[in-house]
């Protein structure tokens, strides 16, 4: 008593809270946490319920966890008074994990109480709890009680057990057998709500498993014709979506009233489920789609940004099969791009994209950038992102003129905000890998931006520098002028970049030096065959011929002498530029440069760096005293040991002239499978032998091990008598190879010559070895046949088999699961009109009489069907207007379209003989 | 399951209603409740009333220093939503008389009931204001 007239309400908690200085709140939720855990356990019932009500407050708006006082809750719920019951109940299905929480279990009586109670208040404060508590057990439980509330004469009542329902069949799909009869018999309802829940049920269950519900078809035709629910419609209407895939057929009937909908304009909520129900599932029906459209180019031109959003989204759908409508609507989806709302725009983005081709790719490309260009950089690097990823998608498929990408990506690159250098940077890598014919481009645009000393300072462009020398370094023998590349691979303002980046350019600059040289070098060998004078004019002929062949022969063959193509057919002009380049203190200083720069990089910390500074002064240590000995070889002075430096150089140089290119993920399955590797054999039972074998055996015994492993299962078929109490692989392993060693004392196998024909070869080299370690085997074996006494368990093998047996039948059990519910659904719906024919029947057969030849030519069909048909004739009796009429017949068609299915696919069970009849009889009623 | 969870929050952030469709931890639901009243309050009138998070689309309307929140399937009809929000408003409009953030603080148990007329297992049951508020006023005048 005293516990209730001190305690705080619920109001002085939320007084308190607000109340409270900024910072002490979770002291004084602490605080009234103690309270509330002390009058929690009072033996009054409305201290109780304060307490209870208090923290159910504190949980859900401050997050406070309650999951202690789950018990306190079904305490509360079985008190006899409603408001102390709606605070238990709320409490419950605010807090309870119905995958966790166990006190479940012991609201299961309460909640059965209460949905059968007679106080529609109190089974409907029960069906809400149970909606968002329930768990298979509860619903398997409470199932009974449901199916009576599905036909309570309250509607309100009745309503929520059909939302409940949802749940019910998700947890337990059992229920479906139970329930789903007097569901469907609900959708004849005239009440609003009830009608509602029960089309909202469908469609989420239709959504998952549509096909199951073809034959509701009628219904939900009848629903879309008559309601003027905005709500039912549209859910209506995504049932339909749903359906109609599965069966073309239907869209001929729905377009019509749809398109009725549309043009009355109601709620534009409706008109929007219209135009999208219109755009994924009728866009063949010209005039719909066109209907459409135009609906949504009004909500484009509306003010309000809500329809905006929705057009374009809308018109995204239509794009991916009629670009037309992308078309007309042109200039608002721009203009949507610079519209103050970044989800719009960001949805204007995507439907442009959405409808890049190879014819266009470049026009959008160019509007896009001028736009992102404008836009703030969250934007922008949106519209990159978005760009990269269009034009990247599927091996670049969408991009013709690669010359003009790769710019393009060098141009992106430069943006100041661009924050998309790691797509850039795959990409130009990834061309450059692809695409041979883009590579002189690729070249350009790579050292164009190597070149440029601003770029260094930029750490978002690191990536793309890094691609750009990495490029520079492996296709130099495309570029005009190495020595520019070097000077900027070595500039002083590299040290800003990145350690990882800057290897790279270490790297590169290598491989520059590399080619350098070794033209140098080749230059001058060839000098004699080429009479100066002519280099020039046999280069401007190559020009010609190289340009024809580049594309078809050149490079495809990666073992391509690079060196003829570099000197000869390559690239003329950049050949005779470069040549004029060539001299002996061209290359010197080129070779000082590295020398200058690098030379401290051989100290530094970072490794990698290190690593190939070093590299690239080694190899100048190795070949600068060489130069001058081999420019004499050239003159003519051939001396035998300086005739290695070229060569030297050569063989460098190769190592890098191999084509690099990109690998397939597959790559691996290519390689053809040598003879005699048993790549199927079982290894793991290999090593559990090996393994226990070898620490005590010398490797000679060890060695016999691969044949015994494939021996010993055979061993155990032919002698099971002996062997069948071996139970570990390795016992059994080592039985046999006592049986080989000490033959004699085992009776002969059936196949002796086998096993010894199998042994020998392995035997008899190693023959000594084994015999100086007998001793220790038999020294040994007592110690094995202890073990093999410890190891009772199954052999590995098999014990993973039943892992994997297991494995299978548990997934197969939970994929089972959705079946099961559509299962349930498909029998029942059978099953319902099985029962149902019996009853109506004879009520039908009179007012049949528009369906009378469709009656007999299915009348040979087996039951459900046909008496399917009766259930929805008896519906019809109750109304006889004129238009119903017409109805009627359109109805039946549906009907039949459903019927249609259902018979296909049962006669292919029962392997009936209707085919001819059937074939006969369905075009004529569909069309 | 149509609507995955309503929530109210005020202009400061704070949440005054929460209710989930589905059984999300504590840790999830105040994860979740953060990014996305972060990404909602940070737009303007002008903007469209819909949000991607996550899988969800988050639908949302402000009225007067209040926000309502309601997180539903990528499937859902979002204009239909703005609908059912507009309709709860004026419901509880109808109830409390011009609502305002502290009739929801004061008053979150009726909040809830009506919400639980009106939406169960995330399903849009009733739409039709008196018979939502019937049960409340029946409540009211037993106490």
């Amino acid at each position: 008593m005293m516990d209730s007239f001190f305690q705080r309400s619920l109001e002085d908690i939320i007084k308190g809270l607000r109340l409270c200085p900024p910072g002490t709140e979770p002291t004084f939720i602490a605080k009234s946490l103690d309270d509330i855990r002390r009058e929690i356990k009072s033996s009054d019932r409305s201290t109780k319920a304060t307490a209870l009500q208090k923290l159910t407050y504190l949980h859900s708006i401050h997050g406070v966890d309650m999951s202690w006082a789950a018990f306190h809750s079904v305490e509360l719920a079985s008190s006899s008074t409603h408001s102390h019951k709606r605070i238990a109940f709320l409490s419950a299905s605010l807090s309870f994990n119905p995958s966790s929480t166990d006190v479940i279990l012991l609201l299961t009586h309460q909640l059965r109480k209460d949905l059968s109670s007679s106080n529609a208040h109190d089974v409907s404060l029960a069906l809400s709890t149970l909606s968002s508590i329930c768990n298979p057990d509860l619903c398997r439980d409470l199932t009974p009680e449901l199916f009576t509330l599905l036909g309570s004469s309250k509607f309100f009542v009745r309503k929520k057990a059909i939302a409940v329902v949802l749940r019910v069949f998700e947890e337990y799909p059992d229920a479906v057998r139970v329930c789903f009869k007097r569901i469907v018999e609900n959708l004849e309802t005239s009440d609003m709500g009830i009608l509602s829940a029960v089309v909202e049920l469908l469609c989420e269950l239709t959504v998952k498993e549509p096909r199951s519900y073809l034959p509701l078809a009628p219904e939900f035709y009848k629903i879309l014709v008559d309601s003027r629910n905005n709500w039912v419609l549209i859910k209506v209407l995504k049932i339909f979506a749903k359906l109609i895939p599965l069966e073309p057929r239907l869209g001929k009937r729905v377009v019509e009233p749809i398109c009725e909908h549309l043009r009355r304009m109601g709620a534009k909520s409706l008109a929007f489920e219209c135009v999208r129900m219109i755009v994924t599932s009728l866009s063949e029906h010209e005039s719909a789609l066109r209907l459409a459209v135009g609906t949504v180019r009004e909500f484009l031109l509306d003010d309000d940004p809500n329809l905006k959003y929705l057009g374009l989204q809308a018109l995204a759908i239509v794009a991916q099969k009629h670009m037309w409508a992308v078309l007309e609507n042109k200039e608002l989806v721009v203009k949507a791009l610079s519209d103050v709302d970044p989800n719009i725009k960001l949805e204007a983005l995507r439907l442009v994209m959405s409808t890049v081709s190879a014819d266009n790719v470049m026009d959008i490309c160019t509007i896009l950038i001028s736009h992102a260009l404008k836009s703030d950089p969250e934007f922008c690097n949106e519209i990159l992102g978005c760009i990269f990823l269009t034009c990247s998608r599927n091996f670049y498929e969408v991009i013709f003129d690669f010359e003009w990408y790769v710019s393009f990506l060098g141009e992106m690159a430069r943006i100041p905000y661009c924050q998309k250098g790691t797509e850039i940077e795959t990409q130009l890598v990834d061309i450059g890998m692809r695409v041979k014919d883009a590579r002189l481009e690729l070249v350009s645009v790579a050292r164009d931006l190597v070149i440029d000393p601003a770029l260094l300072g930029n750490p978002f462009v690191h990536g793309v520098l890094a691609a750009a020398a990495w490029i520079s370094g492996e296709y130099v023998n495309l570029s005009r002028n190495p020595f520019e590349l070097m000077e900027a691979l070595l500039q002083p303002r590299t040290s800003l970049l990145t350690p990882s980046v800057r290897s790279v350019y270490i790297q590169s600059a290598f491989k520059v030096l590399m080619f350098c040289i070794y033209s140098y070098v080749k230059l001058d060998g060839d000098d004699t065959s080429y009479p100066s004078g002519l280099t020039e004019s046999v280069s401007e002929r190559d020009l010609g011929r190289s340009f024809a062949t580049v594309g078809s022969e050149s490079l495809s063959d990666s073992e391509l002498d690079n060196e003829n193509v570099v000197i000869t057919g390559g690239q003329p002009p950049s050949f005779s530029s470069r040549k004029q380049h060539l001299t002996e203190e061209s290359i010197m200083g080129l070779i000082n440069l590295a020398e200058t720069n690098l030379g401290p990089l051989s100290g530094s910390d970072e490794v990698e760096i290190q690593d190939r500074a070093s590299n690239v002064l080694g190899f100048i240590k190795l070949v600068k005293p060489k130069l001058h000995g081999c420019l004499d070889q050239s003159r003519g002075d051939i001396m035998k040991d300086e005739l290695k430096a070229p060569e030297m150089i050569k063989l460098i140089y190769d190592l890098f002239s191999e084509e690099l290119g990109p690998v397939s993920l597959n790559a691996q399955e290519r390689v053809p499978l040598p003879d005699g590797l048993a790549l199927k054999e079982n290894l793991g039972d290999l090593e559990a032998i090996c393994g226990d074998v070898e620490f005590s055996l010398p490797m000679s015994f060890s060695l016999v091990k691969p044949q015994m492993a494939a021996q010993d299962s055979a061993h155990v078929l032919e002698c099971p008598s002996k062997e069948v109490c071996e139970p570990s692989s390795e016992s059994t392993s080592l039985l046999a190879e006592h049986r080989k060693r000490h033959g004699l004392y085992y009776l002969p196998p059936e196949d002796k010559e086998v096993v010894d024909k199998d042994y020998q070869p392995t035997r008899e080299p190693k023959g000594k070895a084994i015999d100086a370690t007998e001793d220790l085997v038999k020294l040994t074996e007592p110690f094995f046949v202890k073990k093999k006494s410890n190891r009772v368990k199954p052999r590995p093998v098999v014990v993973k088999l039943d892992d994997v047996e297991e494995a299978n039948v548990l997934v197969e059990k939970h994929e089972f699961k959705p079946d099961l519910l559509s299962g349930a659904v498909q029998e029942v719906l059978l099953g319902n009109e099985a029962t149902a024919s019996s009853s109506r029947k004879s009520s039908n057969k009179s007012n049949n009489d528009i369906t009378n030849t469709a009656e007999s030519s299915q009348a040979s069909f087996v039951g459900s069907g046909r008496r399917k048909h009766h259930t929805h004739g008896k519906g019809r009796t109750n109304r006889t207007s004129g238009k119903e009429k017409e109805e009627r017949s359109h109805k039946d068609e549906h009907k039949r379209d459903s019927r249609d299915h259902k018979h296909k696919s049962r006669q292919r069970a029962e392997g009936t003989l209707n085919v001819d009849v059937q074939s006969s009889v369905i075009p004529d009623f569909l069309l | 399951m149509g609507i995955r969870f309503v929530l109210m929050v005020n202009k400061q952030g704070q949440t005054r209603l929460a209710q989930y469709y589905e059984y999300l931890t504590l840790e999830e639901r105040r994860a979740l409740e953060g990014e996305i009243v972060r990404k909602c309050l940070a737009r303007n009138e002008q903007q469209c009333s819909f949000v991607e998070h996550r899988n969800y689309k988050v639908v949302y309307r402000r009225y007067a220093s209040l926000f309502f929140l309601v997180g539903v399937d990528n499937e859902e009809n979002e204009l239909a939503i703005l609908e059912f929000i507009h309709l709860l408003v004026e419901t509880m409009d109808r109830h409390f008389g011009n609502v305002c953030e502290l009739d929801i603080m004061f008053h979150l148990e009726k909040a809830h009931f009506m919400l639980e007329e009106m939406v169960m297992n995330g399903c849009i049951v009733e739409t039709s204001k008196s018979n939502i508020l019937s049960p409340i006023q029946l409540m009211d005048k037993a106490s």
